[in-house]
């Protein structure tokens, strides 16, 4: 079996000129915006400048509370989860129904104050080798707990875009060695990569190896 | 060079500085050239004396150009500037005829460096026509503007718009200060320099004799703004919450700013500032000269609370400034003071003079929340507002200028 190569990677983040001021704005921003700027506003924002305990769990929740002052379309948008949708364009199109919801239950459409528009950006994500290398597996239980946070986004987070397996590549990487990780693999698929920072991330999945390895150890 | 890699690892962490290594090995012996119109003085400046040794220290040939100009070229570029900052400008016809003669003949002198480059950053709209003057140039060249751009006087971004057209891209601080531009427009805030002597470490000492020398009581809290006597960073505001909040809580207020004596409008608030302080000894207005940096150090340590209670900021950077010093900071719900104060975790967002007292008091009254608060804004600025990740994302950005559009990019 091939070692893990460890890697590493950083967002900087690009002005895709649209921006909105008020509810309907937004939704029409959603619509025309590249998917990147979805995958930015919900997943990229964890490698951006951000609280690690945040009241919403994406820029559009965030904004609707914040600018919009709309406490009840905030919810509704935070507890979307993006894992839940095949690609981006699933997301998007419930995004645009929630939007639709709340702009038909409104007596007029919100908008913030000036000063306080959505701005939709996107990001360029550049990807690097650490050089690091992970022969066997329980160096997991070991190595995890000092990766860097672009280490957990990359192969947790980004993998499940790429293909073939579209997993976090922990799981790809144990499925190479046959049954012999078979039990620690569903234990992976239920961490939810979302509702939580990439440092919790690292403590969940380092505490998850941890365990995994000294029972089978002992 | 590897000693002030190591001095940021001190303060922003080892795994930081390792980061910053492995991004900048594909960047090895790049040539990149930074150009701005004066050495000392001045945000840029300051960014650039710690950002191109530190490039040099990553294995990058980083330069650093200065162009010259008489008065004219700085009168039409302080004119840029105000009208970027949305000032209505006028600029006579022999100021632009300066501006772009200076840049001609500051293209002479630097073009064989210029054109050499790689990658070339062209900070503000002072060396921006440089460009136009170097045909022969074989890099990219990126327009970096620090200024807060969001609603420029357009008949003199019009003028401006010519020159900066023509880059391969450029770099705003916030989305909202983006433009119009037919390239790249790439998002890098700004950063504080934990070394510098605005930001290091200080000995109580110091904090206590600076305390001292303006009379302040060491018994009683200190509340603090640090800024220009401008009326968008509301002094008038900042009376009137300590004011509010002294009735029930024992307080002392400064307000820290320049001398304004070459402000004119500056002057008029420092007047309104005087005059609304009303002889109250607890009221400190101190004007210190430019290079106070350590004093306003010291007074930011001092402080039990910073305020920044705008009511217009481009990014307000004196707010991590106080947050990088364990401070909680009570800032106007506006501009950049939003991506620094997350709201009752970091400090508080405010709109009235009232709402700040209101959290005056309530911090002074819990002064463990007051500390954890502290503590939450230090680790917030650590993370994300110190040079290292400034310097994290132009590295990111030249791997992205270096390697084209795709929205992945895979470096060795």
């Amino acid at each position: 079996m091939e070692p893990f190569g460890v890697k590493d990677c950083a967002l900087i983040a690009l002005a895709t000129g649209v921006r909105a001021q008020n509810l309907r704005e937004l939704r029409d921003g959603i619509q025309k915006v590249p998917a990147a700027s979805l995958y930015q506003h919900f997943w990229g924002r964890l490698l951006q400048p951000r609280f690690d305990e945040p009241e919403f769990n994406n820029d559009f929740a965030a904004w609707a509370s914040h600018g919009l002052h709309d406490k009840s379309l905030a919810e509704r948008l935070s507890v979307i989860d993006p894992s839940d949708f095949d690609d981006l364009e699933g997301l998007r199109q419930e995004l645009v129904e929630t939007i639709e919801i709340r702009l038909d239950e409104s007596e007029f459409v919100p908008w913030a104050r000036t000063d306080n528009q959505f701005h939709f950006i996107l990001s360029q994500i550049v990807v690097f080798d650490t050089r690091r290398r992970l022969k066997k597996p329980n160096e997991l239980a070991r190595r995890v707990r000092n990766l860097s946070a672009g280490s957990i986004f990359y192969h947790f987070i980004d993998a499940r875009r790429r293909p073939p397996h579209r997993v976090d590549d922990f799981s790809a990487w144990l499925m190479g060695w046959g049954d012999t990780y078979a039990e620690l693999l569903p234990q992976l698929a239920a961490i939810d990569p979302y509702f939580a920072s990439l440092k919790e991330l690292r403590r969940i999945l380092a505490d998850l190896f941890a365990l995994y390895f000294q029972e089978k150890a002992s | 060079m590897k000693d002030l890699l190591q001095q940021y690892a001190a303060v922003a962490g080892q795994d930081v500085v390792q980061h910053l290594r492995q991004l900048a090995r594909s960047l090895q012996g790049l040539k990149v050239v930074h150009v701005n119109s004066t050495r000392e003085g001045g945000g840029v400046a300051e960014i650039l004396t710690k950002l191109v040794p530190l490039m040099q220290a990553l294995g990058i040939e980083a330069g650093w150009e200065v162009i010259n100009g008489e008065r004219e070229f700085f009168e039409c570029t302080k004119g840029f500037h105000n009208a970027l900052q949305g000032r209505p400008t006028v600029l006579t016809k022999s100021m632009i005829e300066a501006y772009e003669k200076t840049n001609a003949v500051n293209a002479e002198r630097l073009r064989p460096t210029l054109e050499a480059a790689d990658l070339v950053f062209i900070h503000d709209p002072q060396p921006a026509a440089l460009l136009h003057f170097c045909p022969g140039r074989k890099g990219k060249w990126i327009w970096r503007c620090h200024i807060d751009a969001s609603h420029p006087y357009r008949a003199v971004w019009k003028y401006l718009r010519n020159w900066v057209a023509a880059y391969e891209a450029s770099v705003f601080s916030l989305p909202e200060f983006a433009q119009v531009l037919p390239h790249r427009q790439y998002l890098i805030p700004p950063s504080i320099d934990p070394l510098s002597e605005k930001n290091l470490e200080l000995p109580d000492e110091e904090v206590q004799t600076v305390v001292g020398r303006f009379e302040l009581d060491p018994e009683r809290p200190i509340v603090l703004q640090v800024s220009r006597f401008d009326r968008f960073k509301d002094p008038l505001g900042v009376i009137s919450a300590y004011r509010l909040a002294r009735q029930l809580t024992p307080l002392q207020l400064v307000l820290a700013g320049g001398n304004a004596s070459d402000d004119p409008e500056g002057e008029a608030v420092l007047r309104e500032v005087m005059q609304a302080s009303n002889g109250d000894p607890d009221i400190h207005i101190l004007l210190l000269p430019p290079d106070a940096h350590r004093t306003i150090n010291a007074l930011q340590r001092a402080a039990d609370i910073v305020l920044q209670k705008s009511i217009k900021e481009g990014f307000g950077l004196t707010v991590a400034e106080a947050m990088w010093k364990a401070k909680p900071v009570i800032g106007g719900d506006t501009g950049g003071i939003r991506l620094q104060v997350i709201n009752h975790q970091t400090g508080f967002l405010v709109r009235t003079p009232e709402g700040a007292a209101l959290r005056i008091r309530y911090l002074l009254h819990h002064r463990d929340h007051l500390l954890d608060m502290g503590q939450r804004a230090r680790r917030f600025v650590r993370e994300n507002f110190l040079i290292t990740r400034h310097l994290r994302e132009y590295l990111v950005m030249m791997i992205s200028l270096l390697s084209g559009q795709e929205e992945r990019i895979e470096v060795e």
